[in-house]
């Protein structure tokens, strides 16, 4: 959560530098640059192929988040500047509204795998978690096929239970049945490889033996669309080569895949697609090695 | 490759030229908004379908709460006791409240016991929302999962402390009977109603900041109106000479019910006149506030489903 506070604030950091589009127009077309290698002129376009079948649909979406906590060192918890603002009737500084998504569109269909790219702070995580539904859009819409669901377990496990209790509760958390957990639990183990470290507390595993028994929790529930938010930089290079490996086969299990990452590679290998946020817009949306390569540049 | 093609074209057809609108594809193709508010009904199943959820939840909470300190669980036995007992020193012998009241320790432990329950519910159901942002950020549940389960964790320590309790009350000299049996229906109608206002209040907690800091001055309020450590009906009318309407109107609140009941239940001497039965008034205000906030809880809840994740 402190992470994303942070980058949320740079986010409203770079925001004087943004022409002002707080208000969200619908009548006027999206001023975003897409650009696609061969764009299909409409007539042509398969309307009814199976795998054609839409499964995200994101319309001219935008998310404003409100940020606690976000004031200077000087204002904070001081007294007299919070009675002094009481007087003014001043609202107080420590909320912040943070326009992180505006105004994004774009179709996903069956079988797509969409990587997500951009700077730090440029609405990537905010964008996932409004596709599986966790943050209530400011305005306009996200329509889904089934639930979106996030890869991440991170936040419903407690640092003082021991691993066992902490994959049933994780398991409980994604929504399964107790025979689906007690199905699942021993793989869970086995994946993760931390044996008989799973009798003992969380809080006194390595950093790598949690991620690893983190990811590996969160990943053994299948999805219809699959939202990952930087889950493969974890462990050490036996782990990450496997964690990739069960990544390739969610993919195949998954109707659509978003992938966000910081390792363009991993992208490139994986998606067949391209999203390119900046500042809270799609700056380009195609092919991975055009995408790529113009972001590459910029 | 033609998928990403034809997505960007769809999306091109659709979201820039004009020519269909991305809401009308989407109702083409039955998607669904990935935020709108189930019907009550469904949102209530769908509650019931993550019970294990909430229960382990309530579970881990309370086996990582004390794992900290030394005497662990313990802990939620010692502190509604010294609590009693520091009040005991207070009002028992300081300022005189035991005068009227007969077997006056079991009366102020009863009454204790019995607020603490509520009172700890309403305090820990104020951050259920506002402390899980990220957990609600992360995945997907019914959000009422969240208040329900802190509210079974109170109860899973409320176990213990009954026990306690009876055990006390015991040695100050009450004996067993069959009226105790009654016990868990109080309880039972205590929980309906702690869950209701646990409900309202993480509803409440999770857009008014401030609450946190409020609440500890409004629950110690609400204990001293809730004759804890006096008796409503000998303070109000036959000291204070107050009209006996004023006694009842106390009477009603929900924490005073559930302790009087409770108290009637328990110490023999109590209400010598009515047996172990309370009042007809604080039975249906004891049965009215369970319905009652359990119905409004749930449903003042709901309502702002889809808006628990924006803090």
């Amino acid at each position: 959560m402190a992470e994303l506070t942070k980058e949320l604030s740079q986010v409203k950091g770079q925001e004087p530098a943004v022409p002002d589009e707080a208000v969200p127009n619908k009548d006027v077309p999206n001023k975003d640059v897409r650009v696609h290698p061969n764009p299909a002129p409409a007539g042509k376009r398969p309307l009814d192929v199976p795998t054609g079948t839409p499964t995200v649909i994101v319309d001219d979406l935008h998310i404003v988040y409100r940020v606690y906590g976000a004031a200077s060192d000087s204002e904070k918890g001081n007294a007299v500047n919070a009675f002094t603002r009481l007087l003014k009737r001043q609202g107080r500084p420590e909320m912040k509204e943070v326009h992180a998504v505006k105004g994004v569109s774009f179709v996903s269909y069956h079988g797509d795998a969409i990587g997500v790219v951009g700077r730090n702070g440029s609405g990537k995580s905010t964008l996932l978690r409004a596709i599986a539904g966790l943050l209530p859009p400011h305005a306009g819409a996200v329509y889904t096929d089934g639930q979106p669901s996030l890869l991440g377990v991170n936040a419903a496990l407690m640092r003082e239970l021991t691993g066992e209790r902490n994959i049933v509760l994780g398991c409980y958390a994604m929504g399964m049945t107790p025979s689906e957990v007690r199905e699942k639990y021993q793989e869970i183990v086995d994946f993760s490889g931390i044996d008989e470290f799973v009798q003992l507390p969380m809080s006194t595993y390595s950093s790598g033996m949690g991620a690893r028994l983190r990811f590996a929790i969160s990943s053994a529930k299948t999805h219809d669309v699959l939202l990952i938010d930087e889950a493969l930089a974890t462990g050490d290079r036996e782990f990450r080569k496997k964690s990739e490996e069960r990544i390739r086969q969610i993919r195949e299990s998954a109707g659509t895949v978003f992938l966000v990452a910081h390792d363009l590679r991993v992208i490139e290998e994986t998606c067949n697609r391209v999203i390119w946020l900046h500042k809270g817009k799609i700056k380009m949306d195609g092919d991975p090695k055009e995408v790529l390569a113009a972001y590459n540049k910029g | 490759m033609s998928q990403p093609e034809s997505a960007v074209a769809d999306a091109q057809a659709g979201g820039r030229s004009g020519q269909e609108p991305l809401a009308k594809l989407a109702e083409r193709y039955g998607l669904r908004r990935a935020i709108a508010r189930p019907r009550f009904p469904v949102y209530v199943r769908q509650l019931w379908e993550r019970r294990h959820f909430i229960l382990t939840y309530a579970t881990s909470r309370n086996v990582s709460k004390y794992s900290s300190s030394a005497l662990g669980q313990l802990w939620q036995v010692l502190t509604p006791l010294l609590n009693a007992a520091i009040y005991f020193v207070m009002f028992g012998l300081i300022l005189g409240g035991s005068k009227n009241v007969p077997n006056y320790p079991a009366f102020l432990l009863t009454g204790m016991f019995v607020f603490t329950y509520t009172q700890r519910t309403v305090t820990a159901g104020a951050k259920s929302i506002s402390g899980n942002l990220s957990l609600i950020r992360a995945l997907h549940f019914p959000r009422a999962s969240l208040p329900l389960a802190y509210t079974i964790q109170e109860l899973q320590q409320l176990a213990i402390s009954m026990g306690v309790l009876l055990v006390l009350v015991v040695i100050t000299g009450e004996l067993p009977n069959w009226f105790w049996l009654l016990i868990p229906v109080v309880l039972l109608l205590q929980t309906l109603f702690n869950i209701g206002a646990g409900l309202v209040i993480a509803r409440l907690g999770s857009s008014m900041r401030d609450l946190n800091q409020l609440l500890p001055f409004i629950t110690r309020t609400w204990l001293y109106a809730s004759g804890v450590f006096f008796s409503i009906q000998d303070r109000v009318v036959t000291g204070a000479h107050w009209p006996q309407w004023v006694a009842n109107v106390m009477y009603l609140n929900p924490a005073a019910s559930y302790i009087e009941w409770m108290r009637d239940i328990l110490i023999e001497s109590y209400h010598p006149e009515n047996g172990h039965n309370p009042p007809t008034m604080v039975l249906v205000s004891c049965v009215f506030w369970a319905v009652f906030a359990l119905g409004f809880g749930f449903w003042y809840f709901w309502r702002a489903e889809e808006r628990y994740g924006r803090g």
